[in-house]
């Protein structure tokens, strides 16, 4: 299921849900040692074993750098995947919930990612694909370290299972911080979700484990789940109170205002307007089909316009064109 | 390369991320990159820091390896190059520099013994078959080619002296 046009279990504070196994194959060194022409082979491998299925096998080097970019925009690869598609390869299921890099960071990053908190399920996903690809690769294993992965820090499960979550309310109360402590002695991260980490625009966050070695992947998961749960119930608690303030009430009303009636709406503002408005929303204050926020978000990217549209807009007229899909869907 | 930020130090860190529809990539130096909040090794979407890895290594460690430019057999990576780069070479380096590695896996996960899943058996298993030198060729005409098109000089000549290597062989 598309993680950006549906809404699922707790899909008023939690977008996404992701997972993500790193691995790599014993007959190559790690993609940082090889060529462009051994990343392909590495490409072909995996097209070949999993071309039962309904996976389209994408060469990084075909796309335009606006749907390179856009694919980096909606969670689909990463950034350091985007800036460098040389050799690289990707499988993409159509509703783009499964996505696997080749010759990222390891030959292979298994990612699928669903809407709502759905750790469960997206993990079992992935692991269909992991067991498919595994009994035909010959993955790098060891009996102490578990599965081997370029970087140290993805040893033993090679699992980072993540969940979006916006927590407008746990902001405005000041209690992230002391959050982002807490979680961290559970073996947990809990950062910024767009760009920069000091200035967190959209308060959206994610929460994601931090040790891959020693904990089983069941293990992972479950504290994760249930964490998550945890924060979610205190913003759902922190958002009733925080609507019966005039001065937020009227902050979400204001912007709702704008969207309804702005010309020209930057990425930020945009994301910062829709934080409001989607409190509005899940407290009954304002009648707004929710996903169509998620969707606003993610598809009125910057990349991910100029792809949609197939042209080369600049800023301002991506802005124009952004504020009048907004008024369209809102009104 | 210098720091971005402090324009004084060294950069270290080089974090790779989407702005305003753009892959960008901004290069910092440790101290910057932990003022400005990349101070987690948390390989997440939004960022990669490979080179905090080597955070990880304490100056003693460095000072005490006299073999460290002992090579993996199999990628010929020294522990220097692990480092430096903050990448692990190949599977075989992880046996090669176990003991090495193990202080700083320690630090990252705090537990050494794999608790998870393990591979299926590695029976059947498909080995990218070996390409030809004709192949091989073809494939880097193409890559060069594209190159061209694409104005990356640097890159086609790379590829015209690697064909050049290969039609010598043959
Ligand atoms: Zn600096
Ligand atoms: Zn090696």
């Amino acid at each position: 299921m598309n993680w950006y046009r549906n809404l699922a279990e707790q899909g008023d504070i939690c977008l996404s849900t992701r997972v993500r196994l790193a691995r790599n194959i014993t007959q190559y060194p790690f993609p940082a040692r090889l060529s462009a022409e051994q990343k392909r082979e590495v490409g072909e491998a995996v097209r070949e074993i999993l071309k039962d299925e309904a996976l389209q096998f994408i060469d990084m080097t075909s796309l335009s750098p606006a749907q390179t970019v856009s694919l980096a925009e909606k969670h689909l690869i990463s950034p350091e995947f985007a800036c460098d598609t040389q050799g690289r390869s990707l499988m993409l299921s159509e509703d783009e919930d499964i996505s696997i890099m080749i010759c990222e960071e390891d030959h292979l990053r298994i990612q699928t990612i669903l809407p709502g908190l759905s750790l469960d399920e997206a993990f079992t996903q992935a692991q269909k694909l992991d067991e498919k690809l595994g009994s035909r690769l010959s993955y790098a294993f060891h009996s102490q370290l578990g599965y081997l992965t370029q970087c140290p820090t993805n040893i033993g499960t090679g699992l980072r299972a993540s969940v979006m979550l916006h927590l407008p309310a746990l902001k405005e109360k000041g209690a992230l911080h002391r959050l982002s402590t807490t979680v961290a002695k559970l073996g947990l991260t809990l950062r910024g979700s767009y760009g920069e980490v000091s200035e967190v625009s959209g308060d959206v966050y994610q929460l994601s484990n931090q040790v891959t070695l020693g904990i089983s992947e069941e293990a992972a998961i479950k504290n994760l789940n249930s964490i998550a749960m945890q924060i979610i119930t205190q913003e759902k608690q922190a958002r009733a109170a925080l609507v019966k303030d005039d001065d937020y009430l009227d902050r979400i009303y204001r912007a709702y205002g704008i969207l309804k009636s702005a010309h020209k709406l930057t990425t930020n503002e945009l994301i910062k307007l829709i934080s409001f408005v989607r409190v509005g929303v899940s407290e009954g204050i304002l009648s707004i089909p929710a996903e169509k926020l998620k969707e606003l978000t993610v598809t009125l990217q910057p990349a991910t316009l100029n792809a949609a549209m197939n042209k080369a807009l600049n800023q301002s007229e991506r802005d124009v064109l952004r504020a009048q899909r907004v008024k369209e869907e809102l009104l | 390369m210098l720091c971005q930020n402090c324009k004084k130090n060294e950069a270290t860190t080089h974090i790779k991320r989407v702005i305003n529809g753009e892959a960008t990539q901004s290069h910092l130096c440790s101290a910057c990159a932990q003022s400005l909040g990349y101070n987690n090794f948390f390989d997440d979407f939004t960022f990669n820091l490979p080179s905090l890895f080597s955070g990880f290594f304490d100056d003693s460690m460095l000072a005490l390896s006299e073999s460290r430019l002992e090579r993996c057999e199999i990628c010929g990576s020294s522990f220097d190059d692990i480092i430096k780069s903050g990448n692990v070479g190949c599977a075989n380096c992880y046996e090669k520099f176990y003991s090495k590695l193990l202080p700083s896996i320690q630090r990252i996960h705090g537990r050494v013994k794999h608790a998870g899943s393990v591979p299926q058996s590695t029976a059947d298993v498909v080995v990218p078959k070996e390409k030809t030198t004709e192949e091989k060729i073809a494939d880097m005409q193409k890559e060069m080619g594209k190159a061209i098109e694409e104005q990356n000089f640097e890159r086609a000549a790379v590829l015209r002296d690697e064909i050049k290597k290969l039609k010598g062989e043959n």
